[in-house]
Formats: C-alpha cells, sequence, structure tokens
C-alpha cells in the first residue's frame, strides 16, 4: 500500500545513487517536482531514463546527478536543443554522460516488456536504420511461427520510477488523465515507484480515460502542487511555453544554468 | 502528378508571400481530405492544420502523443500540448499509439521533417558528424523510424539547404529508400516510403526506376540551378517538371491566421 509522505521523504527513501531511474510523462504532467528534489539530494550515478528527456533531465544532467541517459527523444520541443545535455556528451561538464539511444516505439515497448514480466518485446522496428549498430539493447527474433524476422528490444525495469498525477485519495490510489503516455506501464515495470500530485482527495471521481494507479501497485504518493510546471496537469494548470522558450538561454550557459541550480537548491521542497 | 502544384481554396493569386510560406502551403496541398496521416511537430504540424482548415477539413490528425483525430484551435508548440488532448476524438497510451495504430499500417501518410535527407530519401535526426564524436547533436528518433516504415506513404517537409540534402546522410535514423529499388521489402519495411519531398524551393519525388529523389515541381521565382545549388547530389530533373502555382489570398490569409499557443497576436 503506497504511504503518503512529504516529498523529501519519499525521494531520500526511494531514489540511491547509482540507481536507474525513470521520470516519465509524455510531454504532460512531467515530474518536475520530484527531479529538482533529487538535485537537491545531490543524488549522483543515476541512469536517467525518460522516452523524452526535456527541461527536467537537462536540469539533472547539468546538476551532475546522471552518468548515463537511456532515451528515444531528447530536445527542448519546439524550442531546440538541450544544451546542459550537448555540454555533459561533448566536454563531460560536469560529469561524463554515456548515452542508450532507441526509438520511441522502442523505448515504449521497452516498458511494456519490464511492466509484464517478460525479458524483452517484439516489434517492427530499427530495421535499417543505424541505431542497432551502437545500442546493444536491440537485436532481433526470428518468430516461431512465420518464420519472420522482428526487432527485439530488451525490458526496461527501472529501480525506480517516479510520475506525477492529477489526484491520488486517501489510500494512495493514484488518478491521471489526458495524456497519459508511458507512465502506467514505467510504474508497473519498476521495483520501486513514487507518483507525485497535485492534490489528495477524499474520493477519486471518475474521468472520461483516465488511468487509474492501484495503491497497493505504487511505494509512495507525494503531494507537489504544480509538481509538473512548467509542463501542464491536465484540468489544472496550463503548459508554459514561455518557461520553455526561456530555458534555452539559461541552458546555453553555464553561469546561467549555475545561477539557476543555486535558486533550486536554496527552494524549500 | 505532384498534387501540390495548384491552389486547394481561392483562385486570387496571393502577392508578398516568403518561400517558407509556399513550402508550408504546398505540403498542404499535398494531403486529401479523410486521410489519416501521422504529424511530426513544427513544419508538418503547421501543414497538416493549414489542410484541414482549408480543403481537408475531415483529415484526420494523430501524434505521437496519443492524441487521435485531434483539430486544436492553436498550432501546439510540443507534440503533447493540452490543445491536442483537449480536441481530440480519443487520447491513446504511447505503446497503444505505437503498436496498435502506427505498426500495423493503418495510417495513410507519414508526415515528417529532418536535419539531413539523402538521395534515396534516407533521413537523420540524430547526429552530424561520427556517432561516437559528432559535430551536432541533434534530439534523436523520437517516433520517425516507424512512422517512416509503416505508413502507407511518408511525405517530408524541410527547408532546401545543401548541408540537409546530402548524398549520404551521416546517420539513417529513419529510412526512406533504404541502398535503393527493393531495400524495403528486403528489410520488411511495409509502407512505401518518401513518395515526396516539399521544400521551399520546390517538390522531389523518388524516380520510379532508381528511388533517387528527382526534381518534379518548382515553386515561382525558384530556378533549377538554384535548387542544384543547394543539392548535395547532382540532380536529376523530371521530364515533366511542373510549376507550382503561388500561393492562393485564401491560402495565405488562412495560413498566416495560424497562432501557437501561447503566442501574441502578430502585430
Amino acid at each position: 500500500m503506497a504511504k503518503i509522505v512529504p516529498l523529501p521523504q519519499a525521494v531520500s527513501e526511494l531514489v540511491h545513487d547509482g540507481d536507474t531511474v525513470a521520470l516519465e510523462g509524455f510531454t504532460h504532467l512531467i515530474p518536475f517536482a520530484a527531479g529538482h528534489e533529487i538535485i537537491r539530494q545531490h543524488r549522483r550515478e543515476l541512469t536517467l531514463v525518460r522516452m523524452t528527456p526535456d527541461l527536467v533531465y537537462d536540469q539533472m544532467i547539468g546538476a551532475g546527478c546522471a552518468s548515463k541517459l537511456v532515451f528515444s527523444w531528447g530536445g527542448n520541443p519546439g524550442v531546440g536543443s538541450l544544451h546542459r545535455m550537448r555540454d555533459a556528451l561533448a566536454n563531460g561538464w560536469p560529469v561524463p554522460l554515456e548515452i542508450e539511444e532507441h526509438s520511441h516505439a522502442g523505448m515504449a515497448n521497452r516498458y511494456v516488456a519490464g511492466a509484464s514480466g517478460l525479458p524483452f518485446a517484439v516489434l517492427r522496428g530499427y530495421s535499417g536504420t543505424d541505431l542497432p549498430q551502437h545500442t546493444k539493447t536491440v537485436s532481433t527474433v526470428q518468430c516461431p511461427f512465420t518464420g519472420e524476422r522482428l526487432a527485439a528490444v530488451a525490458a526496461l525495469n527501472p529501480d525506480v520510477t517516479i510520475v506525477h498525477a492529477q489526484r491520488a485519495d486517501r489510500d494512495g490510489n493514484v488518478q491521471l488523465w489526458g495524456i497519459t503516455g508511458v507512465q502506467k506501464e514505467a510504474v508497473l515495470a519498476a521495483r520501486r515507484s513514487l507518483v507525485t500530485v497535485e492534490e489528495v482527495v477524499d474520493e477519486l471521481t471518475p474521468v472520461p480515460g483516465a488511468i487509474v494507479l492501484p495503491g497497493w501497485a505504487i511505494d509512495a504518493v507525494a503531494t507537489a502542487p504544480c509538481g509538473a510546471a512548467p509542463s501542464y496537469a491536465h484540468g489544472y494548470y496550463e503548459r508554459d511555453n514561455a518557461a520553455y522558450k526561456a530555458w534555452d538561454a539559461i541552458s546555453r550557459d553555464r553561469e546561467a544554468f549555475l545561477r539557476w541550480l543555486r535558486s533550486i537548491e536554496e527552494e524549500a521542497a | 502528378m505532384t498534387g501540390t502544384a495548384e491552389p486547394v481554396a481561392g483562385t486570387q493569386e496571393a502577392q508578398d508571400w516568403s518561400s517558407d510560406e509556399m513550402m508550408t502551403i504546398a505540403a498542404a496541398r499535398a494531403l486529401r481530405d479523410g486521410q489519416v496521416c501521422f504529424v511530426g511537430i513544427g513544419l508538418p504540424s503547421r501543414a497538416a492544420n493549414l489542410a484541414r482548415r482549408l480543403h481537408a477539413p475531415r483529415l484526420v490528425l494523430i501524434y505521437e502523443s496519443g492524441t487521435v483525430d485531434t483539430r486544436p484551435a492553436e498550432l501546439p508548440l510540443s507534440i503533447g500540448d493540452g490543445v491536442l488532448a483537449d480536441s481530440a476524438l480519443t487520447v491513446v497510451s504511447v505503446p497503444e499509439i505505437f503498436n496498435y495504430w502506427l505498426q500495423p499500417g493503418r495510417i495513410d501518410v507519414g508526415f515528417l521533417s529532418g536535419a539531413q535527407i539523402d538521395r534515396l530519401g534516407n533521413i537523420n535526426t540524430t547526429v552530424i558528424g561520427e556517432y561516437d564524436d559528432p559535430t551536432v547533436r541533434l534530439p534523436g528518433s523520437g517516433g520517425a523510424p516507424e512512422i517512416a516504415s509503416s505508413c502507407r506513404q511518408v511525405i517530408v517537409v524541410m527547408r532546401h539547404r545543401l548541408r540537409s540534402f546530402v548524398e549520404h546522410v551521416d546517420f539513417v535514423t529513419s529510412v526512406g529508400h533504404g541502398t535503393g529499388p527493393g531495400d524495403r521489402e528486403r528489410l520488411g519495411l511495409r509502407g512505401a516510403g518518401p513518395v515526396r519531398v516539399i521544400t521551399d524551393l520546390g517538390v522531389l519525388e523518388p524516380d520510379p526506376e532508381t528511388a533517387e529523389l528527382v526534381l518534379t515541381a518548382l515553386h515561382p521565382g525558384v530556378t533549377v540551378e538554384r535548387v542544384r545549388a543547394e543539392t548535395g547530389w547532382p540532380l536529376q530533373v523530371a521530364a515533366d517538371l511542373v510549376f507550382t502555382a503561388p500561393p492562393s489570398t485564401t491560402e495565405l490569409e488562412t495560413l498566416r491566421s495560424l497562432r501557437t499557443v501561447g503566442e501574441k497576436e502578430a502585430s
């Protein structure tokens, strides 16, 4: 059963140096507050997993939390590049960063396999592309029924997955809706899980298209109002596109980034 | 032949448009009403939403964030903006959008862009230079490799620059026509691959015999020499080269009325 705890306690208990950590959220419901708490707690040598590493991973990489990134699209959506990620890859600043790169379909299926208790997933993908030459977790498998050769990708089972949701009830059952991305699979694939929520409510009123993660399948729930900002929480607040554009200038410049980092470290969760 | 040459709405010729506007309008003209289109963010998204407002009101737009048949009033900045979910017929998970909707070949058109494209229509969005020591690190694959392999056909929208239109891409992120005719079949890729590359200078299409991209349409005011100067291989010109009609006033006014979420009215 999920326990409802303050965010600093949840991160302290669930995220350890050297862990493989997935903070998921496909543009929507990105767990920024949890990422910032990981920065404040100075976690190191993390393998960060995420289909779309955007600002939160740029920030964590720039803060020196990560030694490896597993991903399928790394950019500031609609704006440009992740300059902290580029700096880590090109110059090892502040620490060297290794990458393991996939396609979206590959990553999504890796989580599906992980959530399903399978060692790998099968898909039509990667054929003819240059990625399999560089990514060890891509291979091929022959269909035992048709003989067809298909792509195989290794399951992803993070040590801990963190997602953000609109709300939870007092038993720690979590409800999220809008673009639900790969969050369900990422949580169910993980050994431990933390969900930050906008609010804890007495009762989860049904919402069309919502998914519910039962409290018994999660380790901890932490309240983090506006915890997905500057991304958005459907029904609560909008995406702050201006903040995404403004990040570009901060991210390009180490000094500007370090000023941003100090502001985050001084901020109480 | 190209389907991008004639205006789709309005007959009055517009004045004072940019080459980017011509590209977006030509790309919008390439989409047909009722088609199901898997849309990449940026240039493809703008063109697809323009088509929906002009001649293709029943164009079904699908984004990799899981939004199916979405009709945003404003253009999204990212692939998963709230406007896409709010206006969608349904929103599905990311594994579902790739496994159930894209992979089996249900999508008519994959609408993509890229940093580099080569003479056989292969696309690079991964790195410029060597993978392990690139001169430019690009965002990576995203949904593009499987969009390029599984959609019935692919339309590419890109600005035509020498650094982008290259003999061989530095990295094959998404397969176009691979190493040449028959390669897609050998690789088990079930869609037809790129059928048209729409740029700010003209339109390229694969030669039926060689699969090499050849110039099939020129936008107004552009010369063959200029396109060749911006193309990194000896560009062939189709015998039946056509000339794209300039934007109509309706097309141009509709394009200029499109706003991105959070963007202020143009002053």
